[in-house]
């Protein structure tokens, strides 16, 4: 056994570090310093840096143009983007519908979408949720009726993130109610220029404009934008579910945050002449969090170290995401304790708060999306019930 | 980067596991709660033929040429059926002291037997007020002539009911002690008691009890605080690992319960409230786990601060997810969970004692705090 990454992973991590400071606008440097939120804008001119140089898609084989890292470099990757604050990728294109048409799609899908989806030209959201399909997913109602040459799809699709910046959206339809629910449901690519798609943006708890209802009202999408077998894409919404769960973890955003934290607590009065820093009670608070983000850290790296052995990682990396969550969220209560009524002010409207801090509140609202989506902590426990313990159903 | 036990180690998780699977079933722990030595000394030379007791230390002093993990390994396994004899006081406390800081003649005398399974060892550590601190003491030794004399009082003394030599941690006017007393000599009062998971410890009591200088082990000062510490971490560690076979049992106890008990018409584990109980469990094992891999490799890390962090990491998540998953094992089997029939009832108990030896979770969240750059000023 040995917990320690290699030299040569160490060197990159060291020339991914600098880079990545030297890489950066000052605007961007400054708000990823303050864990500030990205505009999309900001979020695709840091894809385009990335992508001239080379490192947009660090997890696409070098055939679609990715820059060939292993396992291990992949992670550390991100987790020095995550540490540095830098933009986070939208992911739908680059780390969901990209590696799926490389698996799944035709040879003219193939040059159609991969390289613009590698340069930031063309972005994507995902169309899965309905406002009566969530947890529930395989009850999804929208529709894509066969029309000749193409499919009529009609229906809404809701907490599409970022759909009114998106130019493409890939979504989970019904082709064929007959039998199984999971059986009749087909992947399609829609352009959201087509006639009769509307992306309706709404504010999340943290007031960032992140979520959109999608409507699909007679809309003609051309058949040769189908990804996979006809009725086939439950199998492929799966296949996305296998792939690579180490970034759910969230161990570096994580550990940034507490970096935030401890930061806030070096300041902060403690209401009887000291810090909160030099305050017994506030130090072991802080501690606890941290040495459970450090035992978080070895079962994620356990999981890493399967994969760069080559072994794909079982259902039981679901503990990944319920864990590196739920610490998310309690170091965001903790920080929002630490900073006592500052932690009120909406965005330092009291002009009380430092610049660095002003997107905490923010954060930690939004935050409580984290246990919700990408499969709820409720459904990850199911699944490590049923697959890992193999407790009976009910 | 590399989680995999490598094929010796393996080899010797698999053997402890078979042996203590058949040699010492939990049935035996449960009857030798009755006796007053709590373990028995056939067990002991039979882990001593097998070489376990020699693992840690260095060829050349009779060892098998292992590390500080390839202990925990075994102490784990041992763990599973809740074998009582004194692995940990002997070998991993008292035979580390020995093997870094004993001299020949020491070695020879005291180190050499307990290898081979003829004799067994106690460090007495803790003191009424020294609570979990490994280098505090009130028992003083002072020196005269080339001789010292102890006296002071040492609590807890696990494996001091029988241990054949006692090294007794005591306080002298350079630093911190370590004195090879007997547990017949005079001035020396042993007091044995029964502790709450049905094992046995002592008391000790030393009232001018004179010890020649050869029987000091290594130098009073530094280098025995530093000695010291890493006892501790040690001692902290090891309990972990036991924790880890301790609390796997529960877990895998209470799923096979949840799999066959019927209620409702229904197996029980078939209640969504009950699977997720069950998966919360799990993930604070799989924690669990994960940190005491990380704390056994660290252990022996040169930079002692790096040790301090994954030790403490590691034995917080015992008194806090192990707890947890101890608790949640007695509920979920219900009011068989808390008679004195079930087995559930003895890992339970045992659970608790080991989140408590060489501190519990408040003690190693305040040490963790308190390290060095804890929080940039």
């Amino acid at each position: 056994m040995d917990l320690s990454f290699s030299e040569q992973d160490e060197a990159f991590r060291e020339e991914v570090k600098s880079w990545i400071q030297s890489a950066m606008p000052p605007e961007i440097k400054e708000k990823a310093a303050a864990g500030g939120n990205f505009a999309m804008e900001e979020v695709m001119q840091w894809h385009k840096i990335l992508y001239e140089k080379g490192w947009a898609a660090p997890n696409w084989p070098e055939e679609h143009g990715g820059p060939g890292f292993s396992a291990t470099e992949r992670f550390i990757f991100s987790e020095e983007m995550a540490l540095a604050g830098t933009p986070p990728m939208s992911p739908f294109g680059l780390a969901m519908v990209g590696p799926l048409i490389q698996r799944f799609g035709t040879d003219e899908q193939k040059e159609r979408f991969l390289p613009k989806i590698l340069s930031g030209e063309e972005v994507w959201c995902q169309g899965y949720s309905e406002p009566n399909a969530g947890s529930d997913l395989a009850s999804l109602r929208t529709s894509a009726v066969d029309d000749g040459d193409h499919f009529i799809v009609n229906g809404q699709k809701t907490w599409t993130t970022y759909a009114q910046y998106a130019d493409w959206i890939f979504c989970l339809v019904r082709t064929n109610g007959d039998g199984k629910k999971q059986e009749g449901i087909s992947f399609l690519l829609i352009d959201m220029t087509t006639d009769g798609v509307e992306a309706v943006p709404m504010l999340t708890l943290g007031h960032t404009p992140a979520f959109c209802d999608t409507y699909f009202e007679n809309a003609r999408v051309p058949k040769e934008n189908l990804l996979g077998p006809l009725d086939g894409g439950w199998t492929l919404a799966k296949a996305l579910l296998g792939h690579e769960r180490t970034a759910v973890g969230a161990v570096a955003p994580s550990y940034a945050a507490l970096n935030k934290l401890k930061r806030i607590a070096a300041y902060t009065a403690n209401g009887t002449g000291a810090t909160l820093a030099e305050t017994p009670s506030w130090k072991q608070r802080i501690a606890r969090i941290e040495m459970r983000l450090r035992a978080h850290q070895m079962v994620v790296y356990k999981a890493l170290a399967e994969q760069a052995a080559g072994r794909i990682p079982g259902p039981e990396t679901s503990i990944l995401k319920l864990v590196g969550t739920t610490i998310q969220q309690e170091i965001d209560e903790l920080t929002m304790e630490a900073m006592g009524l500052n932690s009120l002010t909406w965005f330092n409207d009291g002009k009380d708060v430092p610049p660095l801090e002003e997107w905490i509140g923010s954060r930690f609202c939004y935050n409580r999306a984290t246990t919700i989506y990408a499969g709820s902590n409720e459904i990850q426990r199911n699944i490590l019930a049923k697959m890992v313990l193999g407790l009976p159903s009910s | 980067m590399d989680f995999e036990l490598n094929e010796i180690q393996q080899m010797l998780s698999r053997t402890v596991a078979d042996f203590a699977g058949k040699e010492s079933p939990v049935e035996r722990s449960r009857r030798l709660r009755d006796d007053e030595t709590g373990w028995e000394t056939a067990i002991w030379k039979q882990m001593g033929e097998l070489g376990w007791l020699a693992v840690p230390f260095a060829e050349e002093l009779g060892g098998m040429g292992g590390g500080f993990i390839d202990s925990a390994l075994i102490v784990e396994q041992l763990g599973r059926t809740l074998v009582p004899e004194p692995y940990v006081p002997s070998v991993v406390l008292a035979g580390t002291c020995l093997a870094q800081a004993g001299t020949e003649s020491q070695q020879a005398e005291f180190l050499q037997p307990m290898l081979a399974g003829d004799t067994s060892l106690a460090v007495a550590l803790s003191e009424p007020a020294n609570r979990y601190n490994p280098t505090w003491f009130e028992t003083a030794a002072s020196e005269s002539g080339g001789s010292w004399t102890l006296s002071g009082r040492k609590t807890w003394v696990l494996n001091g009911h029988a241990a054949n030599h006692i090294l007794v941690a005591a306080a002298t006017p350079g630093g911190p002690g370590l004195f090879v007393v007997q547990p017949g000599q005079d001035g020396v009062t042993v007091d044995p008691f029964k502790t709450i998971d049905g094992r046995r410890a002592a008391h000790i009591e030393l009232n001018n009890v004179a010890v020649s200088a050869d029987h000091v082990i290594g130098t009073p000062g530094e280098d025995t605080q530093g000695l010291l510490e890493l006892l501790g971490d040690y001692g902290a560690a090891a309990a972990v690992a036991e924790g880890v076979g301790v609390i796997q049992v529960m877990l895998d106890m209470t799923v096979e319960y949840l799999k066959t008990r019927e209620q409702f018409g229904v197996k029980i584990g078939s209640f969504q409230a009950l699977q997720h109980r069950a998966v919360d469990m799990f993930v604070e094992t799989q924690l669990l786990r994960s940190a005491s891999t990380a704390a056994m490799i660290k252990a022996d890390d040169p930079d002692p601060v790096e040790r301090r962090r994954a030790v403490s990491t590691a034995k917080l998540q015992l008194g806090t997810g192990g707890a947890f998953v101890s608790r949640q094992a007695i509920q979920l089997h219900g009011g068989i969970g808390v008679t004195d029939e079930h087995d559930i009832g003895l890992f339970f108990k045992r659970h608790h004692v080991l989140s408590v030896l060489f501190g519990d979770q408040e003690w190693h969240a305040a040490r963790f705090a308190d390290q060095p750059e804890f929080i940039p000023s």
